[in-house]
């Protein structure tokens, strides 16, 4: 590639320029942009709780804050991080900008919609910071009843109201996605044609359409019991406060695969990018979606092991558990199936992805430890289970979002990052990460419960990795921060497709014209041709 | 280079992501109907709700089920029922291009609405004088006081919820009568009438269910 490409003339960035055009826009990629912008806000507010926690943390008695501000500060981690960055994340920025490319068509079915469904999140993301502003709020992301409905004096119901109302964004652009992969597909695209990262978002949003209107009326009832004190969750009126978490884990456990499968997905697309190798099993990957996203509404019980749930129930919800591993060890075995005997490069993309597998796995395989009901009775509400789930949410899905954004990120700019930094702060991030979170498997263990501000002595030395991990961890985002703006103005141009993957994605100019593709693209080929000779090119 | 190309194209009412206008019809309906999914699941909770109380408490929801204005109930299940029927018309009135005959029926259909509002409206009323509504800090009497608080709060919770999408749906149906008085809407065009109409039949469907839960079911039990 000769160094001196050009940007197409044309593209999705300087057609039209000024606010109006950003702040109207019905192209599926500004909105993807204006997506990323507003999670990148939400990730580091969230971060900075993170940092203060983790701060405080450092020394055994309770010096830096209050425990009633530690009790906010981790709640208000929980739910920016949870609702406002981890849920939208991939679906609402690479999946909005890529769904309509993949599938080749001009831009997803309900372009209005798509628009709204932002201007929702950010209304949704205005009430939270309120809730915030005014004081924040203190029942944890999970507003456990009856201390969300009777005993909280903080800010519930503007939380809630900013959680429901963000519920409606997830939903919109789960139907967006639906319709397009169902309606959209350019000729020749049949459904084993697609490209994996269109299964995972379609396993997705069958989550968000079928999970995010329970979690939105399970928000209702907590703030109709709050005003107007109901009694639905309330034992003194003969309602039962496990009925809310029955209702709460329905929605919030699959969210959990909202949030991992995607980020599979792209995982699903880097590896044979970077092998130059066909993904190994191309069905089983697919169908490993959807029956994750499946299975994920039958397992919501192992939530409420210690809550009183009945022995036989939580027996049911714990084997059921256990077959959630068999798709995900699909995936993870037919990725490394892939790597064998590919000729891979260590560029920054693939970093990330070979730490999503791994740190994936572990926090898989400790997911069945949870599951299993004698270690989860044991360590329940300590730092194991918050090891796990970050090990899952962090170092799978902010691992996959990282991965996929440096993977497109010359698509999406039409330049090329700074190759050296990415893959300096991919190494931080990786390090960082397993600082924070694995001395807290050992302190759960051990018996650390979470949402403390003070511990015994003895816990120190591990709590004082953690923490540590965690500023270098937090080095490790900012990084990519800076270097991905830098390479919006002075980054080398990409040209269409700088890595030579396939997809079709990569067969329009980088940035891609408004419209897409200058003719409607027919497939005549398999996913991931990576092994046959490439002859099908946009110029 | 690409080996072959399919023409763009379009008509006036053709959004431009679309290339046909059967695409762009499969695709509103499909919208539509994976919208009704989440609604499904949204009153879902409602429902999982009412199963658990009226399972641990059934004397107290038979009580509150008698308390209902079961006249009341049953003229808003005609009133809707019959609504659906002339949504149904109005769709095929647009199919056909009868463009008088469709915004008669819209009118129709929303009128039908306002009626089912208003007798919801009195029955609330009524709930009010008679000291059932729960919350507001007003005071509420029942023979079983308790458990039927938890009875008549799933009946304000559910109708009430019901009754907002009916007022959504008068303000699709709105919509729906201006776009057919600009003439939007052709016989080439008919998308947004079906699929308001979808929304419409749900809502009633909805409603279908409502009714012998929270009235029926239950009355006739100890005499």
């Amino acid at each position: 590639m000769s160094s001196t490409v050009l940007l197409p003339p044309r593209h999705y960035l300087n057609d039209g320029y000024g606010i109006r055009s950003w702040l109207l826009t019905r192209d599926h990629k500004r909105i993807a942009l204006l997506y990323l912008a507003a999670i990148t806000f939400f990730f580091f507010v969230g971060g900075a709780f993170a940092v203060v926690i983790r701060l405080e943390l450092v020394t055994p008695v309770g010096d830096l804050v209050s425990d009633e501000t530690y009790n906010k500060l981790f709640t208000m981690h929980g739910v920016m991080m949870v609702f406002f960055f981890l849920i939208p994340s991939i679906p609402a920025t690479l999946g909005n900008f890529l769904v309509p490319l993949m599938v080749g068509a001009k831009d997803l079915a309900f372009p209005k919609l798509n628009l709204l469904s932002w201007y929702i999140y950010v209304l949704g993301g205005c009430f939270t910071l309120y809730a915030l502003i005014a004081g924040g709020v203190d029942t944890g992301w999970t507003f456990y009843t009856p201390f969300s409905t009777v005993s909280s004096t903080t800010n519930v119901i503007p939380t809630a109201f900013g959680i429901f109302i963000t519920g409606f964004s997830s939903i919109l652009t789960g139907l967006n996605f639906i319709v397009t992969i169902h309606r959209m597909r350019t000729p020749g695209l049949t459904w084993f044609r697609m490209p994996l990262f269109l299964w995972s978002l379609y396993a997705t949003s069958m989550i968000f359409v079928l999970g995010t209107p329970v979690l939105a009326i399970t928000m209702l009832l907590i703030a109709a019991e709050r005003l107007f004190h109901f009694g639905f969750f309330d034992p003194r009126l003969g309602g039962d406060p496990v009925l809310f978490q029955h209702l709460f884990w329905f929605y919030s456990h699959p969210a959990v695969y909202i949030m991992v499968l995607p980020a599979m997905g792209v995982v699903s697309e880097i590896v044979p990018a970077y092998c130059r190798k066909r993904v190994f099993g191309y069905p089983f990957v697919a169908f490993a979606s959807v029956a994750i996203a499946v299975l994920g509404f039958l397992v919501w019980g192992h939530h409420l092991f210690v809550a009183g749930e009945s022995p036989y129930s939580a027996m049911i919800f714990s084997a059921l558990s256990f077959m959630v591993a068999i798709p995900s060890a699909v995936k993870v075995f037919n990725w490394t199936a892939t790597m064998y005997k590919g000729s891979i490069s260590w560029d920054t993309p693939m970093l990330y992805a070979i730490g999503f597998i791994g740190l994936f796995t572990i926090g898989g395989l400790t997911g069945l430890f949870v599951a299993t009901l004698p270690i989860d009775v044991h360590v329940t509400d300590t730092y194991f289970v918050i090891a796990h789930f970050h090990y899952i949410m962090v170092g799978g899905a902010i691992m996959g979002y990282m991965g996929g954004l440096h993977y497109w990120w010359p698509k999406i700019s039409g330049r090329l990052y700074n190759e050296f930094l990415a893959k300096i702060s991919a190494a931080i991030i990786f390090l960082g990460f397993n600082l924070t979170f694995f001395p807290q498997f050992v302190l759960g263990y051990l018996g650390m419960p979470r949402r403390y501000h003070a511990y015994p002595p003895e816990f120190q030395v591990l709590n004082v990795l953690s923490s540590a991990g965690a500023s270098i961890l937090g080095v490790g985002y900012l990084i990519p921060l800076c270097y991905l703006l830098w390479s919006l103005r002075y980054g080398r141009i990409a040209g269409p497709n700088p890595i030579g993957a396939v997809g079709l994605e990569w067969m329009t100019t980088s940035p891609p014209p408004t419209e897409n593709f200058p003719e409607t693209p027919i497939v005549t080929w398999e996913a991931y041709q990576y092994d046959a000779p490439q002859e099908h090119h946009v110029a | 280079m690409l080996p072959e190309a399919v023409p763009h194209r379009a008509s006036a009412a053709l959004a431009h992501q679309f290339d046909t206008a059967g695409q762009q019809k499969e695709a509103a309906t499909l919208g539509m109907w994976v919208f009704l999914v989440t609604e499904i699941l949204f009153f879902g909770g409602l429902f999982a709700t009412y199963l658990v109380y009226r399972n641990w408490y059934p004397e107290a929801f038979t009580t509150g089920s008698r308390e209902m204005l079961v006249w009341a109930g049953t003229t808003n299940t005609f009133v809707l029922i019959t609504s659906s029927l002339t949504m149904a018309l109005a769709v095929h009135a647009a199919q056909l291009g009868q463009r008088r005959l469709l915004m008669f029926f819209l009118v129709v259909t929303m009128a039908l609405g306002c009626v089912f509002l208003g007798i919801k409206g009195f029955e609330y009323y009524t709930e009010y004088l008679e000291h059932h509504v729960p919350g507001f800090g007003l005071p509420f009497h029942a023979e079983q006081s308790q458990h039927e608080q938890i009875f008549f709060s799933l009946y304000f919770m559910m109708t009430g919820i019901h009754a907002l999408h009916m007022i959504i749906g008068l303000g699709i149906m709105s919509t729906m009568l201006w776009w057919s008085y600009r003439g939007i809407i052709t016989t080439e065009y008919t998308n947004p009438i079906e699929v308001s109409g979808l929304y419409w039949h749900f809502v009633d469907i909805v409603w279908i269910f409502l009714f012998p839960l929270l009235y029926l079911i239950g009355r006739h039990v100890h005499g």
